[in-house]
């Protein structure tokens, strides 16, 4: 409220790139702009200079790995640092093959895959019917959604366990995928709640009047229109439960339904009995590279879609 | 639209609602009554046993090392993370040179540093954790060897073995992999504010340190709340234990003499590996709790007026 009050229209006028051009500028606010040239020269080289100093301490780590995964495993440990004298790329399909990062990426893909499919088809149904209803008991169902988002999923974790036991869904694969379903609701109906409530309803009531069903009209009047918050809660459904630890290792402990993150460490277990620390190595990078060449490319989509939640 | 109506609201609301509640609300509710029981999680029989669990909590010195160690975690990740991704989302922002026509203008090649930054966020946690396992190598890791290369030969920290140091490594390692998320995040905040409050108060000869606390964080206050309560939650639960669980192994897990335990961990070990479920559910309960109160104390420290612009 202060701030606004502070910027009167005449001093807007002549700094704002909406204003009445260069020359004005120029004439009106000479003084200050002088003082502040140098100290805009220094302030310009410092924040290069920050900002790049991290810049290096993030990549930094990657190219670490990504070098080291094709040093043979003496040299991984005499020089560090050392360029690899010539790329073993046997490092790699000894991963591959015989550490079964391949049976790691097959589960990961069938977990993801079927879950991400679930989460987004129960959440907008829940999220639809929530958003855009009245009925009794509508806020509460809301908000025990919503709670699940700051409750310590370790607490539940330990009954979880036994119940899934019990259904004989321990160690399963579909078990896995109804897991990360039922703990990715909380977020999606959340988002997507808010999303279906910025959506027009005059098209939903058209369809209506025009004879369609509520179910017809949820799938094909309502989903389609709601394709840019499915695709935002999706990117951020697929990452939290590609690289999702917690729930598999406390729930598929079996080595061989092992899912990425979870078989890495395994891995890396077994490798340091083993000594072979060039194909951890690989497999790590193996694991990274896909995800980060998908962020590369998908950039904007996937810094929108994480950053969704947090701003609203 | 009566026709109908809560036959639609009953078949869409089924399955996600039963899903929910069998593996989400019945598991946290379920977990709570346990705190209150002998149940080993062995065998299906348990007695009740009033507040046993609770008054054994107090007295186990594991528990209140985890204890601690989780609200450091809570009371440290979010000041420093935070406080990074808003000095460096504000150099982005602000620290360019100025252009012709604008008072204040971003750095040049800022959308490179976002992509950059961004990076630790989409892998996961668990990878980071492996990575940097080695990276503190006291022998053939990154760091020390780095150290050697700049003449720095005698100080070889055992880094995740020395007990004072494992706690700040594990840290460290959770601050490099959420910084870049706050950067983006209040990089955005701060691209919508608009630029002629910052004209304004240039010409009213204010410098760039006290813009930045008298309208840059003032506007962009909701999200630095929402991010610090985000970065508590984070560092309270899974992402805690993933690090400690895979980063310091230890004879027990959580590090040389329980220097890195903390709370989710320990539930983790005294479920999992101890037989003890019941006392497991009880440390949970408190971790619960403590979450629950980070969240209360963050909100009613930053309440504020909220400023519309």
């Amino acid at each position: 409220m202060k701030t606004t009050d502070t910027a009167p229209t005449g001093v807007e006028t002549p700094g704002s790139p909406g204003g009445s051009g260069p020359v004005v500028t120029k004439a009106t606010v000479a003084t200050p702009r002088k003082r502040s040239k140098s100290e805009g020269a220094t302030l310009n080289v410092f924040s290069h200079g920050v900002l790049i100093i991290w810049a290096i301490m993030v990549v930094m780590p990657l190219l670490w790995a990504v070098m080291t995964s094709f040093k043979t495993d003496k040299a991984i440990f005499t020089s560090p640092w050392a360029l690899p004298d010539k790329l073993h790329f046997e490092n790699w399909s000894r991963a591959w093959t015989e550490a079964h990062m391949s049976d790691y990426f097959l589960n990961t893909i069938l977990v993801v895959g079927g879950s991400l499919f679930g989460t987004l088809l129960l959440g907008s149904m829940a999220a639809y019917v929530l958003a855009r209803f009245d009925f009794p008991g509508n806020r509460f169902i809301y908000f025990l959604f919503i709670g699940g988002m700051s409750f310590p999923i370790i607490l539940a974790l330990v009954p979880l366990f036994y119940v899934m036991q019990n259904m004989a869904l321990l160690n399963t694969l579909h078990g896995l995928i109804l897991v990360y379903i039922a703990y990715s609701l909380p977020f999606t109906v959340f988002f997507l709640t808010a999303f279906f409530r910025t959506l027009p309803s005059s098209v939903a009531e058209a369809a209506f009047v025009d004879g369609a069903s509520h179910t017809r009209t949820f799938f094909q009047v309502m989903l389609p229109m709601a394709k840019p918050g499915l695709i935002s809660v999706g990117i951020f459904n697929f990452l939290g439960q590609w690289n999702q630890y917690l729930l598999p290792t406390v729930l598929n402990t079996e080595p061989e339904k092992k899912v990425l993150s979870q078989g890495l460490v395994q891995l890396a277990v077994s490798q340091g009995y083993k000594g072979d620390w060039s194909g951890l190595f690989a497999g790590l990078v193996m694991a990274m590279l896909p995800v980060l060449a998908a962020y590369i490319i998908f950039q904007r989509q996937v810094v929108a879609g994480l950053t969704a939640g947090a701003v609203k | 639209m009566q026709h109908g109506k809560y036959r639609f609201i009953v078949g869409f609301l089924a399955a996600p609602l039963a899903l929910y509640a069998l593996f989400v609300v019945w598991p946290f509710i379920q977990s709570i009554y346990y705190s209150f029981t002998d149940w080993t999680g062995l065998s299906p029989e348990f007695g009740m046993v009033g507040f046993d669990n609770y008054s054994r909590m107090l007295d186990d010195e594991v528990f209140w090392k985890s204890f601690q160690h989780s609200l450091t975690f809570a009371v440290v990740l979010p000041l420093v993370t935070v406080g990074l991704a808003l000095f460096f989302a504000f150099m982005l922002n602000v620290g360019g040179r100025r252009r012709r026509g604008a008072a204040i203008a971003g750095v040049r090649g800022s959308s490179f540093y976002k992509i950059v930054y961004f990076f630790p966020q989409v892998l996961s946690i668990a990878i980071v954790a492996l990575l940097f396992q080695f990276a503190y190598n006291p022998n053939s890791g990154a760091i020390n060897s780095v150290l050697k290369g700049v003449g720095l030969g005698s100080v070889q920290p055992d880094w995740l073995g020395d007990p004072d140091l494992a706690l700040i490594c594990v840290m460290i390692v959770l601050v490099w992999s959420t910084v870049g998320f706050f950067v983006v995040l209040f990089s955005a905040g701060m691209a919508s504010i608009p630029r002629d409050f910052y004209e304004a108060a240039l010409l009213d000869g204010a410098n760039r340190f006290t813009t930045f606390f008298k309208i840059t964080l003032p506007l962009l206050w909701d999200t630095v709340q929402s991010g610090w309560i985000y970065m508590g939650i984070l560092a309270l639960g899974a992402e805690s234990f993933a690090v400690v669980q895979i980063m310091t192994v230890g004879p027990s897990g959580g590090g040389p003499d329980y220097s890195t335990i903390v709370l989710p961990l320990y539930v983790y070990q005294k479920a999992f590996r101890d037989g003890q479920a019941a006392y497991a559910t009880t440390i949970g309960v408190a971790l619960l709790l403590v979450t629950l109160a980070f969240a209360a104390v963050v909100m009613k420290l930053g309440r504020r007026e909220r400023l519309e612009f």
